[in-house]
């Protein structure tokens, strides 16, 4: 049997996930229609006032695309794990770090990605001007990477565990708080007329680290997980 | 040297080094406590600005100053955990947890008790009192992850690389939450600062500090050396040992 | 400084006293707590044995 190279198998791991997850349409569509009901959830409560929504949509809709990226990651594993083929994947001769890179991509592309679009319309529920709007794409762009990279750790490290949906929560949210402020506050700055370079860059560091660390991380908590 | 720390990482000759040094430590966190805590309530002067209730900060600081220094301990143990795959500083990592918890509850009660005469409110938004809080997710959360896992030495794996993950973050969490915190309010109100703190009021702190340290040191090799039996409750040492326990055979 | 004015704290005596009260507890339980399962562990354990020994 002849192996095949690194790059290779990245990409053939990275569209096998992708035509899984799409096949999957409720675990694709699931997250992003919690995301939009919960943004929904808010005008409802706190009072449809256009300058008291405008002030909190970056915290709400960062808020909910936590929550929803976080429900969504139990999927990075569980079914590899169940199947046999997360084993398969360990014992595999290529760099095992390319495979859950191409596994934490996979992810991002199917949750990460679509969620991006939905804050679109989110911004328009909850009257965001279009500057502000944009701002809240880039920092989503910037940091729903990070909510993969680091949510595939509470995944890797509660794969097989019974109930590890709330947990892998439990274990992440707290790690995603420098994000939060940072997003949110480049949002509120731009509203304000103020810079946001200074955001950016700190959001850019934030997902440099993650993406240099977190890889190893997953790779060591599934080694201990599958001894 | 390195001899003597393999024999130590054993568990039974980890079991007899805690039975000789837990004592000594528990005895001197009980005389450094009461040294303490006779410097703090009389020898101390009290604050002229804040006047006695500035003596709670002979429990909060050491408290908080215990929560960050025993997570530092469980991330070390933890990771001397991964790399030697010693039984014994598995069970201490786990043994850090509980502790480290409870000390990051008793700063977040003591700063709340000492913020309401001094800000008027139970709870402020201050930088040190949400470092402390998220700290104390992460505790929970590691806690949590413990009892999910059956197996204890999966459990302090896994927990091992929480613990790191958490040891890269908590500085990053620590400046954006101090960064956040000047961005809302302004960096005037933070009264649990104590830039130049008078000589009288530092000792029995120092005095303090250590006492809890020394407490710290004694409770987790007790625990650990709780864990260590259970683990080992079907060996041969642990078995003699139970037989030379004084008490009645049924 | 006599007692009455000691446990008085400047008026402060509700916060200092609970504070110290709590920190004193959490200590407390942070000790008897582990001691207490590992006495009834080896009780149990020394049950164990004698019924298989005897």
């Amino acid at each position: 049997m002849k192996s095949i190279s690194g790059l290779r198998a990245f990409t053939a791991l990275l569209q096998r996930d992708l035509v899984l997850g799409l096949r999957n349409q409720s675990d694709l569509m699931n997250p992003l229609l919690f995301f939009i009901i919960v943004v929904t959830l808010f005008p409802l409560t706190v009072g449809p006032e256009q300058s008291t929504l405008q002030k909190l949509a970056p915290g709400i809709v960062w808020v909910a695309a936590v929550l929803a990226s976080s429900l969504s990651l139990d999927g990075i594993f569980r079914s590899d794990y169940e199947d046999g083929s997360l084993e398969q994947l360990l014992l595999s001769p290529q760099p095992k770090i390319l495979l859950i890179m191409a596994k934490i991509s996979a992810h991002w592309l199917l949750s990460g990605a679509p969620l991006i679009v939905f804050v679109l319309f989110s911004g328009v529920l909850l009257y965001l001007p279009d500057a502000a709007t944009w701002t809240l794409l880039v920092t989503l762009l910037l940091g729903t990477p990070v909510l993969s990279l680091v949510g595939a750790i509470a995944a890797a490290l509660t794969v097989g565990l019974r109930s590890s949906g709330l947990l892998q929560a439990l274990l992440i949210l707290p790690l995603f708080m420098p994000l939060l402020i940072f997003a949110v506050s480049a949002v509120s700055n731009v509203s304000r007329g103020l810079s946001v370079t200074g955001e950016y860059y700190f959001l850019g560091a934030l997902l440099t680290l993650a993406l240099t660390l977190a890889p190893f991380a997953v790779l060591a908590s599934l080694k201990v997980r599958m001894a | 040297m390195w001899e003597w720390i393999i024999k130590f990482a054993s568990p039974m000759h980890f079991y007899m080094l805690v039975n000789r040094l837990a004592p000594w430590l528990g005895r001197a966190a009980g005389v450094l406590l009461v040294i303490g805590l006779y410097g703090s309530l009389f020898y101390a002067p009290a604050d002229y600005q804040q006047g006695e209730s500035f003596r709670i900060i002979y429990v909060h600081v050491p408290s908080a100053w215990m929560s960050m220094f025993i997570y530092m301990n469980l991330a070390v143990a933890g990771a001397a955990g991964l790399i030697w795959k010693t039984k014994v500083s598995d069970a201490i990592a786990r043994s850090c947890a509980p502790l480290g918890a409870s000390f990051t509850f008793l700063a977040l009660t003591t700063g709340s008790l000492w913020g309401k005469p001094m800000w008027g409110a139970w709870w402020v938004w201050d930088a040190r009192l949400t470092s402390e809080l998220i700290l104390l997710f992460l505790y929970l959360g590691y806690i949590a992850l413990q009892s999910a896992i059956d197996d204890r030495r999966m459990a302090a794996r896994a927990g091992a690389i929480l613990a790191l993950v958490g040891v890269v973050n908590i500085p990053i969490i620590h400046y954006s939450v101090i960064w956040w915190n000047t961005l809302h309010q302004g960096p005037t109100i933070s009264k649990l600062d104590a830039p130049s703190i008078d000589t009288m009021m530092l000792i029995p702190l120092l005095i303090m500090i250590a006492a809890f340290m020394c407490y710290f040191f004694a409770l987790v090799l007790v625990r650990a050396r709780l864990e260590i039996i259970e683990q080992e409750r079907s060996s041969k040492w642990v078995q003699e040992l139970v037989l030379q326990q004084p008490g009645q055979s049924v | 400084m006599n007692l009455s004015e000691f446990l008085h704290m400047g008026g402060y005596a509700f916060y200092v006293w609970t504070s110290y009260g709590l920190t004193a507890v959490i200590m407390f339980l942070n000790y008897w707590l582990p001691t207490r399962r590992e006495q009834q562990l080896i009780r149990k354990l020394k049950r164990l044995q004698d019924s298989k020994s005897g």
